[in-house]
């Protein structure tokens, strides 16, 4: 009910029509103290550029570089992050929660 | 997603239609559910009750993961009467992700210093209403005490189908105003529709109180499922 991903579709909608390659990363499940709710959207174009969140900054840079991978591959792909991952290190939830995030191509 | 999905899910969502995205997450296999579509479909009852509940989320269908994101209009709120009552009521509405707007002729009430940060508009409810587009998604709340105010407003909350309509005034007053507004055409299901006394039952005396008890009562007819309704 809170507002949220106002422009973020938009902005996809736009990217996409003016001819960029276009991602839509959205998170699909949450457990422990995860900081966005299921639904939160992140959109990403073919130069890096990105609008929205799936986290609050934690894993954003993770999910953008994946997200260029899927823009040109065209498959769809599920994603998780979280304290107990290997990569936590590098991109870990601060908050201790984990998340999946399902990210796709708008084709 | 297909750019034909997304242009209609922003189309849906631009008018505050809601709108669903359901998602194979195992292969990314989707489809779009717009609300007008919602009777007969398979998931209906699933689709209906996070709609309710304003929440996306992954259900189990037959062994199969999906993921159901709803795309719900923001909720508004009209609060008709600058009075103590909505000084309270205004931030507590905006706390909770409402989009409010504060109606009220009467200059000395309806001014900026007394809601900082809320929509105010000094106008009668005939001008100050059509601009905002009220729709079925506005929790519509009359408290000025003033038939000359609190009536025209009623009357188009009625024709929006707000899904949320309440009118301040004893039983007594409550009585006099449905006589009142039946007379100006209002049906016996229109005036079902008003919750009076204003507010759920919790003994609140303060404006503050006041306004607590309206907010639980609104958030109860959002969230709660509906008599009869799955």
């Amino acid at each position: 009910m809170l507002e949220r991903d106002e422009d973020i579709l938009q902005a996809a909608e736009e990217w996409k029509k003016a001819g960029h390659g276009v991602a839509l990363a959205t998170v699909v499940e949450t457990w422990g103290s995860a900081p966005r709710p299921a639904g939160s959207n992140l959109v990403i174009n073919d130069e890096g550029t990105f609008l929205g969140s799936v986290s609050g900054g934690c894993v954003e840079g993770a999910v953008v570089t994946e997200a260029l991978d899927i823009i040109a591959s065209g498959q769809p792909k599920l994603l998780e992050f979280g304290v107990a991952d290997e990569t936590a290190f590098n991109v870990g939830l601060s908050c201790g929660g984990t998340i999946r995030v399902f990210v796709e191509k708008v084709a | 997603m297909n750019l034909e999905t997304l242009t209609q899910v922003n189309i849906e969502r631009a008018a505050r239609r809601p709108v669903f995205v359901v998602t194979d997450v195992s292969n990314g296999e989707q489809r779009m559910v717009k609300v007008a579509d919602l009777t007969g479909d398979p998931l209906e009852a699933e689709l209906r009750k996070q709609l309710r509940m304003g929440k996306s989320a992954m259900i189990e269908v037959d062994g199969k993961k999906l993921f159901v994101n709803v795309y719900a209009p923001v909720a508004r709120m009209v609060i008709i009467g600058a009075v103590h009552i909505s000084q309270a009521l205004a931030p507590m509405a905006r706390s909770l992700g409402y989009d409010v707007t504060v109606v009220d002729p009467r200059t000395a009430f309806a001014s900026p210093e007394r809601f900082p940060d809320v929509r105010v508009v000094a106008e009668w409810p005939d001008v100050a209403l059509p601009p905002l587009n009220v729709d079925h998604y506005t929790a519509f709340v009359a408290v000025t005490h003033d038939p000359k105010i609190d009536d025209p407003a009623l009357l188009h909350a009625f024709e929006r189908d707000c899904f949320y309509i309440g009118a301040l005034g004893s039983r007594k007053t409550h009585a006099k105003r449905l006589d009142r507004l039946k007379a100006q055409g209002a049906s016996d299901q229109d005036i079902a529709k008003i919750h009076a006394p204003i507010g759920l039952p919790i003994g609140a005396i303060s404006p503050g109180e006041v306004a607590v008890a309206i907010m639980a009562q609104i958030t109860a007819q959002l969230r709660l499922p509906k008599e009869g309704a799955s």
